[in-house]
């Protein structure tokens, strides 16, 4: 296995040793000096404009028709920094703490501590940005909770903190456009990553446009492209989001780390019909206030405000008293589960559970009441009052709501249930991020690296921004100081010959099968193999049948699959294809690795491995380990093992009771 | 909430390329959920065409949750159509009845040719941002994030005006096809916070001549552009541009 790179030391020295004794590269240098960056959103952008501000030639590539749509856009809760401006007992060092056990011990303490030291570094950033985060009446910073904590450590912008902070790194990077640092390419998709050497050089990319295959060279390469959610159809993914540049680098020889470390996020709309297309997320910050419960009696039909409150079980703060209804998202989505398939699930599906509103628009309401010296405040007052209040603080998220369901949520108890939200498994990278490819680094979702096997609430936008503005700029240093005397890559290189032809193959056989199935048909197919043997819950024998099932379907999507349209033009149809067929892979290696890791951690709950009351079983003495899959080609892979360890941390059993 | 099917008529704009004439074609979107949203209807109306070996519908669409501003059709003659304060992706069918017939074109604006059916080109905006649309502090430059207190009202405004998803609405609703509210959204969220007072005047100046430059009309206060707007940035942020934008002339 290749080695990590976390330096030697006492946990709280290492990052500030690796940066005083890194490589560095001279700014005469990097000018000479091209960086490839796959994905435009908070790692992507981030990434980009710093490295443009050091010197560096950057040279961006996305999907969408603008950098700034990146997905990291529809992040709503919050980003957590280890401010303690609540003076709640906050430190880095409990940011930390709570990071690995939120991640039930699966990631590297090295990676987590830097994480939080750096994350204070963040907001001071943004804000200088002019990103604009909910302020308190005295000018500051406000903050609020989220699961998983017990501080308020969480920065947030109403509830588009994921559109403000990536607005605030997407205007740096079109500052370093207008400065010639960086060359935009967006409507333009990686299609596979070019090797020379041993290191990575280059990618090709098809203009999703004109349909042209292009090769682009560089001195080192960045995939900041994301997680691999949609690999289950349905989920909160934008509609395309993929994986295919990370599966392209891990088909050239990147491992994959934890690929079936899938989280599921508790609090989405759930879904309403076979059309469904995508699911819509209701952010966890809903939590704070807002109270989860299901009907006492199974199989209660009554309207939600016809059970009176004795007949009803908020299990959440039945079974967690301690964190009630603000336990991980593991925790709170299986509890959930647990629920409806025992049939006490509510609305038509019976497939969801509520969440409640009503008392804390009278909590708030009364806090009203008495701010304004309102004495003896009747009933509508205060929930006139505290309706207010709630919408203040949530009422994008409440609006959204009751466009989608048609139904009022102020009035009537939403209704949610879990769904595929991210993916703490990704591209293995070492201290540095960069991959087990020279030269290529996988940032933010794209990699497996800080969340374990369950990632906390509110920390997606903070290890997306930490690798791109405070981390990579010093650790490709340390790479590209040896690479200063590398000219400039000249693609007419015999590789990017080779590895344009092969996606050019590609692209002709989809054009020109004569299939009868669309794309999204096996992709509904795909997604509901996963989601129902590989999703929330896992056994032996349903992830080996699923193995089977992704087998063959796979064979029939290649000989059955029909792309319209040409291949030399826009062609939305051919881009998903190239998509699925690398979906129909990934399912395959997430159900292997899900089939090997016989213990339940985090979002991978193997139903052989519970506790007699139904939470998580660790086994730490076998699967204190990162699964580093190596692809032997031909859909075999080789495991590799990167032994975790905890030199500060005790590993016990995440207890949120 | 009580859902049915409903059967509708789509007239729906078809255009190869940016060098096609383009033309309406009309299509039957039959037995549609109105728990739909208005581009699941659309997939719907693809897998069919895709069936029937025809050539599916292009359009913009991303995260399908109204904030990726990728989404952009113009249906019945507004927009992101009937909603108020709505995109497309988050329209839902129930905001249409039986037997209707239904009008969907791409943005139409100079400044943003088509690229295929509903696709349009839109990268004008991102050259107005580049132009000033930005605080220029490099990364490890900032202090700490409470050493500069900022008061609630123009932090809430900023953010309200920073809420814009850069979509194009305001100048497909425009009769001038003015993208005054889009530029005046970016220049108020810098001008209401200190971090944007130093460059201040170069900014607003420079985004206006970029704008100008890419082709967009000019504003004459019509607010066809607030009152589609998905996000309901205010008209008032022009009001702001126009001071902003005067003020930075006679004092530079």
């Amino acid at each position: 296995m290749k080695e990590n790179k976390i330096p030697a030391g006492e946990l709280s020295q290492k990052w500030s040793t690796y940066k005083s004794t890194c490589k560095l590269v001279n700014p005469a240098n990097k000018r000479n000096i091209d960086i490839i960056v796959v994905g435009t959103g908070l790692a992507g952008a981030s990434a980009a404009a710093t490295l443009a501000e050091l010197g560096y030639k950057v040279k961006t590539f996305c999907f969408q028709d603008s950098g700034r749509r990146a997905h990291s856009i529809a992040a709503q809760g919050g980003i957590n920094a280890a401010k303690n401006y609540q003076n709640d007992g906050d430190s880095v060092f409990r940011l930390f703490y709570d990071t690995i056990k939120g991640g039930d011990y699966r990631a590297r303490e090295g990676n987590v501590h830097r994480l939080a030291e750096v994350s204070g570094n963040i907001i001071d950033q943004c804000v200088a940005q002019g990103v604009p985060f909910a302020r308190e009446y005295g000018g500051l910073l406000s903050n609020r909770s989220f699961g998983g904590t017990q501080v308020q450590r969480t920065f947030y912008a109403a509830g588009q903190t994921g559109q403000q902070l990536l607005l605030g790194a997407y205007s740096a990077q079109m500052r370093q456009v207008s400065l010639g640092n960086i060359k935009e390419h967006n409507r333009h998709e990686m299609l596979d990553l070019v090797i020379i050497d041993g290191k990575a050089r280059g990618i090709i990319a098809r203009n999703l446009v004109t349909g042209e295959i292009e090769r682009h060279g560089a001195h080192a390469v960045l995939l900041c492209t994301g997680g691999y959610g949609n690999v289950f159809f349905l989920s909160t993914n934008a509609m395309g989001s993929n994986v295919t540049a990370a599966w392209k680098a891990h088909k050239k020889g990147a491992y994959f780390g934890n690929p079936c470390f899938t989280q599921i996020h508790p609090t989405c709309i759930p879904v309403s019909g076979d059309h469904q297309s995508k699911l819509t997320l209701m952010s966890e910050s809903l939590r704070n206030d807002g109270r989860i419960w299901v009907p006492k009696k199974a199989g209660d039909t009554r309207k939600p405000g016809d059970i009176p409150e004795e007949e009803r079980d908020y299990y959440l703060e039945r079974r967690y008293p301690a964190f009630g209804n603000l336990v991980p998202r593991d925790v709170a989505s299986r509890a959930a589960k647990e629920r409806c398939d025992a049939g006490f699930g509510v609305g038509a599906s019976k497939m969801a559970v509520y969440l409640d509103y009503a008392s804390a628009i009278i909590r708030y309401g009364k806090t009203e009441c008495s701010k304004q010296g309102i004495a003896n405040a009747d009933d509508a007052t205060i929930k006139r009052l505290g309706k207010q209040v709630v919408k203040e603080k949530y009422g994008n998220l409440f609006d959204m709501y009751a466009k989608i369901t048609g139904e009022d949520p102020y009035e009537v108890p939403m209704r949610i249930y879990p769904a595929v939200h991210y993916t703490m498994g990704g591209l293995w990278v070492d201290y540095e991020l960069m991959t087990t490819v020279p030269g290529l680094y996988a940032l933010g979702e794209a990699n497996f690296s800080d969340h374990g096997a369950n990632r906390l609430g509110a920390s997606a936008l903070m290890q997306g921004l930490a690798d791109g503005y405070f981390v990579i700029p010093y650790t490709i240093g340390n790479f590209l100081a040896d690479e200063i005397r590398t000219p400039r890559i000249d693609t007419n290189h015999a590789a990017f010959a080779e590895a344009e032809k092969a996606v050019q193959d590609r692209v002709q056989h989809f054009i020109s099968n004569k299939g009868t199935k669309s794309v999204d048909h096996y992709h509904k197919l795909l997604g509901k193999i996963m989601w129902d043997k590989c999703g929330m819950a896992r056994n032996k024998q349903g992830l080996q049948e699923a193995i089977q099932e992704i087998r063959a379907l796979r064979e029939e999507f290649w000989k059955e699959v029909k792309v319209p349209g040409v291949a030399n033009g826009f062609n939305p149809e051919l881009d998903k294809a190239g998509r699925v067929a690398d979906f129909l892979e990934l399912g395959e290696l997430m159900c292997m690795d899900a089939l090997n890791r016989e213990e339940s951690c985090g979002g991978h709950f193997r139903e052989e491995h519970q506790t007699e009351d139904g939470e998580a079983l660790r086994h730490d003495d076998q699967f204190m380990y990162v699964a580093c899959w190596e692809n032997k080609g031909n859909h075999q892979w080789e495991l590799h093992k990167e032994d975790l360890k905890y030199d500060v941390i005790h590993p016990s059993q995440r207890n949120y009771k | 909430m009580e859902h049915k099917n409903i059967n509708l008529n789509l007239k729906v704009w078809r255009q190869k390329n940016n060098q096609d004439a383009g033309h309406f074609e009309t299509y039957k979107a039959e037995n549609i959920s109105t728990e739909m949203s208005f581009l699941e209807m659309f997939d719907v109306l693809n897998e069919k065409l895709i069936k029937e070996g025809q050539e599916p519908v292009a359009f913009d669409h991303d995260c399908r949750e109204g904030i990726c501003g990728m989404c952009s059709m113009y249906i019945n003659g507004r927009a992101h159509g009937p909603w108020q304060g709505t995109t497309t992706c988050q329209l839902h069918m129930r905001a249409f009845s039986e037997g209707e017939t239904v009008t969907v074109e791409p943005w139409r604006a100079g400044a943003f040719p088509v690229i295929k059916d509903l696709v349009v080109d839109r990268s004008a905006f991102d050259r107005i941002q580049q132009a000033g649309g930005y605080v220029s502090v490099n990364t490890g430059n900032a202090v700490d994030g409470n050493a500069l207190p900022i008061n609630k009202d123009n932090a809430d405004a900023a953010f309200a005006a920073a809420a814009c998803i850069g979509c194009g609405a305001c100048v497909a609703a425009c009769k001038n096809s003015s993208a005054m509210l889009f530029t005046s959204a970016k220049v108020s969220q810098y001008s209401l916070l200190p971090q944007g007072e130093p460059e201040r005047k170069t900014r607003v100046l420079n985004m206006i001549a970029q704008m100008d430059k890419e082709g967009f009309g000019a504003c004459t206060n019509t607010g066809a552009c607030e009152a589609e707007c998905p996000k309901e940035i205010s008209i008032a942020n022009i009001a702001r541009l126009n001071r902003e934008y005067l003020a930075a002339q006679f004092s530079l």
